[in-house]
């Protein structure tokens, strides 16, 4: 590793639940969140050199909630600070750079949102293009619904292997305990079920989430202070695709494919997938050119639990986990943020 | 602290209407529904965009040439909406679909009326039905209808030809239902009963009101209850000439910044009870409360802060307030 390294040697995120008491700025979710991943590291709040969060005034019905957040920080003497409306796995991007241009040598990355306080298949259409698609109010399930018939119609896959995607999410979300959904399914039974929004059923959509996520960063040496076995970014890149839906061929994900060509995606032997819809699994996989013998998702993924504006942030913490742990030499995180993975990151690290 | 109940929590209703500038582009295109058209745009491949875009979605070189395409098409794909949405297109179960509209190589986004899932196909053919009062925006499609057999189409006469569009107004209707934190709920709670309840920072021990979730400082949530009195200073303050909608004192009037006794924090409110002219930093103010019967879980029991006619506090005593 090189001095401009950067690895990921902190996790800690809240539990993924339905609804919680909290306001939408987060802080109730971040205070502990925010204890857990500085305990242990000897690192105090004072110690973080930037911070950078995502999140969403559209999730929260209020402005410039972001800057509310800050309050879980203690954000005095003043912080060095930025947010970006998106999933914050792009937060950690940005928090990325920072290191790299060696400016700061640590970074905390978190990202929020309280899904439950609004409508939130409504409050998603507020992604779309504004002039003459979301004037419709299609909601993001109706969207992803279209996305997935043109992957059953071409032949891309079948229902049953959407059916799998959702068993499988959630017989490994039974060994996570901040997953939202787990259990044991038969996949025949799964196909019994009756759609939400024909050709989708409920097990083939992410739940709506509450929760809170964070990841520290360190530069090279900061980190094989804070952690035996840092998991190092390798490679961290996101495209994105046109807002024009008919634009797209919405059966690919060109974006995904050159985030993961560019990042050195070959060969990783774990990959967390940020698919908030089971069908998104299979395109992704194919996408990035996954293999039946790379271990997708094991925390349960984003069906068994879809913090928004944090999910994709867990993604990298997940996979990091598998590096630290040494269950893995090289693993993949991927995130998602606008309508049928509209843009797509992909971090590679490896031990 | 002794929280035991539930934060407060109350619907909150966010609305505003979305005003937005077309351009030449987008403002032909929404012109041309106005006059019950459909156009598109040719992109640099010659492929025609439907809806027209301003930019080409693969070389993102800019596009001016609009071409009329038909008001019927063919699904490309559909989910079905069983229980339709707020501001959705309409109030039954429909099928949202990619519709490739004649002479257009890209689809557009929109509702089919299909009565039941069963009516709707990938590849069925469908027509436009056109609002009655066009706007300029893609609700004067009000959906598409499924195109039965032979029947024919009957377009109806589009309004006479009229300047172009230039703007487009989205109303966003969106509802959440807030919470307040629990240190919040406390305060809430006490001003229903004409109390002042701040919290003390376990870590700086500073007073704030309203409590915060977390202290701004430290970041750690604020614990032991400090009940305050009605009285206090103001720091600063601005004297309002000007009138604005929803004005509900006459000008000139001023809004301070209120600290009470005893509190490490000012909050906004309002000080008569003399003129604006003799209101100064340091004054001693105290509360005046509106009557009982009207008291809710707000700080607007209060209705103003006036005078005592004690003498001012020292600067040095605020200062570090400011």
């Amino acid at each position: 590793m090189t001095e401009s390294d950067v690895a990921v040697v902190g996790f800690a995120q809240a539990p993924n639940v339905r609804a919680t008491h909290g306001t939408t700025n987060g802080v109730e979710m971040l205070v502990p969140v925010f204890d857990e991943l500085l305990d242990g590291t000897g690192l105090s709040k004072k110690d973080i050199g930037f911070w950078c969060s995502g999140s969403s005034d559209y999730l929260a019905g209020r402005a410039f909630s972001f800057i509310a957040a800050i309050d879980a920080i203690g954000a005095f003497p003043p912080i060095n600070e930025s947010h970006v409306e998106m999933d914050a796995a792009w937060a950690l991007y940005e928090a990325w750079v920072k290191i790299r241009t060696g400016e700061v040598d640590t970074a905390l990355v978190y990202g929020f949102g309280k899904s439950s306080a609004g409508e939130l298949r409504r409050t998603l259409a507020m992604q779309l293009d504004p002039y003459f698609v979301a004037p419709l109010w299609p909601d993001s399930i109706a969207v992803a619904g279209l996305q997935a018939r043109l992957g059953l119609e071409s032949g891309l896959f079948g229902e049953e292997q959407m059916a799998q995607v959702a068993a499988r999410s959630r017989a490994d979300a039974r060994q996570n305990p901040n997953a939202q959904v787990s259990g044991e399914e038969r996949v025949a039974d799964l196909l019994e079920q009756p759609y939400v929004a024909d050709p989708l059923r409920a097990h083939d959509c992410a739940p709506i989430t509450d929760g809170a996520s964070a990841v520290l960063l360190a530069s090279a040496d900061r980190a094989r202070e804070l952690r035996d076995r840092p998991a190092w970014i390798t490679g961290l890149e996101h495209r994105i695709e046109s807002a024009q839906l008919g634009g797209r061929d919405l059966t690919a994900s060109p974006s995904t494919s050159d985030a993961a060509g560019a990042a050195g995606a070959a060969g990783v032997e774990v990959a967390e997938l940020h698919a908030p819809f089971s069908h998104q699994e299979l395109l992704l996989r194919a996408a990035i050119g996954l293999d039946d013998s790379v271990r997708i998702s094991p925390s349960g993924g984003a069906l068994c639990g879809n913090p928004m504006f944090a999910a994709g942030l867990s993604r990298i913490g997940e996979a990091a986990g598998r590096v630290w742990s040494g269950e893995a030499g090289k693993v993949l995180a991927h995130a998602t943020s606008g309508p049928a993975l509209q843009q797509n990151l992909v971090c590679v690290m490896e031990g | 602290m002794t929280e035991t109940s539930e934060p407060l929590s109350a619907p909150l209703e966010v609305g505003f209407d979305y005003t937005r500038s077309l351009g030449s582009v987008l403002g032909r295109f929404a012109t041309a529904l106005r006059q019950r058209r459909i156009t598109g745009v040719r992109g640099s491949d010659g492929r025609v965009h439907v809806p027209a875009v301003e930019y080409d979605p693969n070389t993102f070189e800019p596009l001016d040439e609009l071409v009329d395409v038909g008001s019927e098409g063919t699904v490309l794909s559909w989910s079905w909406a069983p229980q339709p949405l707020e501001g959705q297109p309409l109030e039954h179960a429909f099928g949202w679909a990619l519709i490739r509209l004649d002479g257009a190589d890209t689809p557009l986004l929109h509702a089919v009326d299909a009565g039941t899932s069963d009516g709707m196909r990938t590849g069925m053919r469908v027509r436009a039905r056109w609002a009655a009062e066009p706007t300029g925006g893609i609700r004067d499609i009000a959906c598409f209808d499924p195109v039965d057999g032979d029947a024919p189409p009957q377009p109806p006469a589009p309004p006479d030809a009229d300047e172009q569009v230039t703007t487009l107004t989205t109303p966003i209707h969106l509802h959440y239902q807030h919470s307040a934190s629990p240190e919040e709920s406390r305060y809430l709670r006490g001003l229903a009963e004409g109390r002042l309840l701040g919290q003390r920072c376990p870590a700086c021990a500073k007073v704030y009101i309203p409590p915060r979730g977390a202290c701004p400082t430290d970041g750690v949530p604020t614990e032991e209850e400090v009940e305050l009195p009605d009285t206090g200073i103001v720091t600063t303050f601005c004297i309002v000439n000007v009138p604005f909608l929803g004005q509900r004192i006459k000008p000139p009037y001023v809004a301070a910044y209120v600290l009470l006794d005893g509190a490490d924090i000012a909050f906004l409110h309002l000080v008569l009870g003399c003129a604006a002219e003799d209101v100064r930093m340091g004054m001693r103010v105290r509360a005046e409360w509106k009557p009982r019967a009207e008291w809710d879980s707000t700080l607007q029991n209060i209705d103003h802060f006036t005078p005592t006619g004690e003498p001012d506090a020292p600067y040095e005593s605020y200062a570090h307030h400011l």
